[in-house]
């Protein structure tokens, strides 16, 4: 276990169009941690997740200031390659999108474009990958069927094999459970919980009790500011902010 | 509406579907009435000999071979040159442009294209293949008129391929980035293949229309039959052909076989492009 800062964010500023979406925001993500984001719909929460590998680069209108430094590289240098970032930096969306393709051919399609197409090397990644994504079981006699043919849940889980088979260092999650049930909910949950040993991941979640389970650290955002960050349960036995007591308390709006 | 009683609204309805009803068969009847009419005036002419032998003593004897390879060839060049340029500026104006006045101009243009008559392209096709281009295209040759429909179809071709790009959720592409992926491996390996049933609906139609063509490459095409001996020579085909044979009064037997030959080879290549498309898609989506 080690205590670093994997990502050190100053300043962090992002305008869409005129909007200010995200204001002075500074934060620092432990390694091998989990770091949780809270706050209301439409605090920047999502936004703010984006901006740790850039994908917020193909929305119109984006702009972005300050600095993100993932092992003290500034993310938003000029010679970043933004490729290879995401490569580094993983991300799992609210709606699983798995490709129409085979199981097999989802999870294979990050290391095919990155390193091998060798096939008893992709064979081993897509098991591995799908076994860290505690899928392996429920679909190694299916792996050439169609991945839309899952369950949500499932769909969500091989999205994070698909992730992990980049062998990326960070994973980011963008309220990866919003569209699922409390029995698939909790296989995320206990996956992630797994996940930190090898990998720094940042969780936005709209639910306080998830954040409470699953992360180290929480911030909580408000209107594209972060208005408290700390250890998780000092956060949410002990806010320093009255902005934060009001919302985990429930007297928010 | 309110003075209508139950019943008046059922016979309205009645009355609708009716109407509905009759319109329907009346496209049917017309269509099997066309078909039907050109089977019966154009198989007695119809055998082996007919598809595959030269014409003899002005088309009274023998076939129309040359005419089936010289449509064959022209569509092939019109589908070879514009199908990689319509997906390609399909591509461009999907995934590399903002949403614009620029986006809007060319879409205004590929439709305003569309909706120029097919003699007007002859017409252009004539001044830059035949005249300018003459040193590269053989003047009038196939290749001349292959380009020319390839221009005349590249419309259909960009507007159908970009609606069916379109409609690739945009998750999946963000997934793809998020993979590392870069634009061009995105494209290749999430839109196109998501995209290849509407792109191949589009070259159907684009095939449909070109093999279909007569004015636009009457200026180029040869009205004896010739088995080309190169794209850059001369060659006739079935439209031209039958063009001839109907206004000449040379034989309206022979005029409706080669009627019935080009409506089978249209059937022919749309029922496999039909079968490829579903092949394609069943694959790719495996």
């Amino acid at each position: 276990m080690t205590d670093e800062n994997k990502i050190v964010i100053r300043d962090l500023n992002l305008w869409y169009g005129d909007k200010r979406a995200l204001i002075d925001n500074n934060m620092d993500i432990r390694e091998n941690k989990v770091t949780a984001i809270i706050g209301p719909s439409g605090c920047g929460k999502s936004t703010f997740i984006r901006c740790l590998n850039r994908m917020n680069d193909p929305v119109e209108g984006v702009r972005v200031t300050g600095e993100v430094r993932i092992d003290s590289k500034n993310i938003y240098d000029k010679d970043v390659d933004v490729v290879a970032l995401r490569k580094k930096v993983g991300m799992l969306f609210q709606k699983p999108n798995p490709f129409p393709m085979s199981i097999y051919d989802n999870v294979a399609y990050g290391p095919r474009i990155h390193c091998t197409r060798d096939k008893k090397k992709l064979r081993e990644i897509v098991e591995e990958s799908l076994r860290n994504a505690t899928l392996w079981e429920e679909v190694s006699d299916r792996l050439d069927k169609s991945a839309l043919d899952l369950s949500g849940g499932q769909q969500q889980r091989l999205c994070i094999a698909r992730t992990l088979a980049v062998k990326p260092e960070i994973i980011l999650f963008d309220e990866p459970c919003s569209a699922l049930d409390p029995i698939s909910t909790g296989k995320i949950e206990d996956l992630i919980h797994e996940l930190k040993r090898e990998y720094t991941i940042v969780i936005v979640t709209h639910n306080m009790q998830q954040a409470a389970r699953v992360s180290d650290y929480t911030a909580y955002f408000l209107l594209g500011k972060m208005i408290e960050f700390g250890k998780t349960k000092e956060l949410f036995e002990n806010p320093k902010e009255k902005e934060t007591e009001d919302y985990i308390t429930g007297r928010f709006g | 509406m309110e003075g209508l009683d139950r019943m008046d609204a059922k016979v309205t309805d009645k009355l609708g579907k009716a109407g509905l009803w009759l319109s329907a068969l009346f496209i049917i009847l017309t269509l099997l009435a066309v078909l039907g009419y050109i089977l019966i005036r154009g198989i007695g002419v119809m055998s082996l000999g007919f598809v595959f032998e030269m014409p003899r003593n002005n088309w009274r004897e023998g076939g129309i071979f040359p005419a089936i390879i010289g449509s064959l060839i022209v569509v092939g060049i019109a589908l070879l040159f514009s199908t990689p340029i319509g997906v390609g500026a399909a591509v461009y104006l999907t995934e590399f442009t903002r949403e614009g006045r620029s986006t809007k101009a060319i879409r205004i243009a590929a439709d305003s294209l569309n909706a120029v008559p097919s003699i007007v392209f002859g017409l252009f096709g004539l001044a830059l293949f035949v005249f300018y281009l003459k040193d590269f295209t053989g003047g009038p040759s196939l290749l001349s008129a292959g380009l020319t429909l390839g221009f005349m179809i590249l419309p259909t071709i960009i507007r159908t391929s970009e609606v069916s790009m379109r409609t690739i959720p945009f998750g999946e592409k963000m997934e793809s980035y998020g993979l590392g992926a870069t634009k061009l491996q995105t494209i290749w390996n999430i839109v196109l293949p998501g995209a290849i049933p509407g792109i191949v609906t589009g070259i159907i139609l684009g095939l449909g229309r070109a093999i279909g063509e007569t004015a636009p490459i009457i200026f180029m095409v040869s009205l004896n039959p010739i088995i080309p001996k190169s794209i850059l020579g001369s060659g006739n085909t079935l439209t031209t052909q039958l063009y001839f044979l109907a206004m000449e009064g040379i034989s309206m037997d022979v005029a409706f076989g080669t009627a019935l030959t080009l409506i089978l080879i249209i059937l022919t290549l749309n029922y496999s492009a039909r079968r490829l498309n579903r092949y394609l898609s069943r694959n790719l989506k495996r």
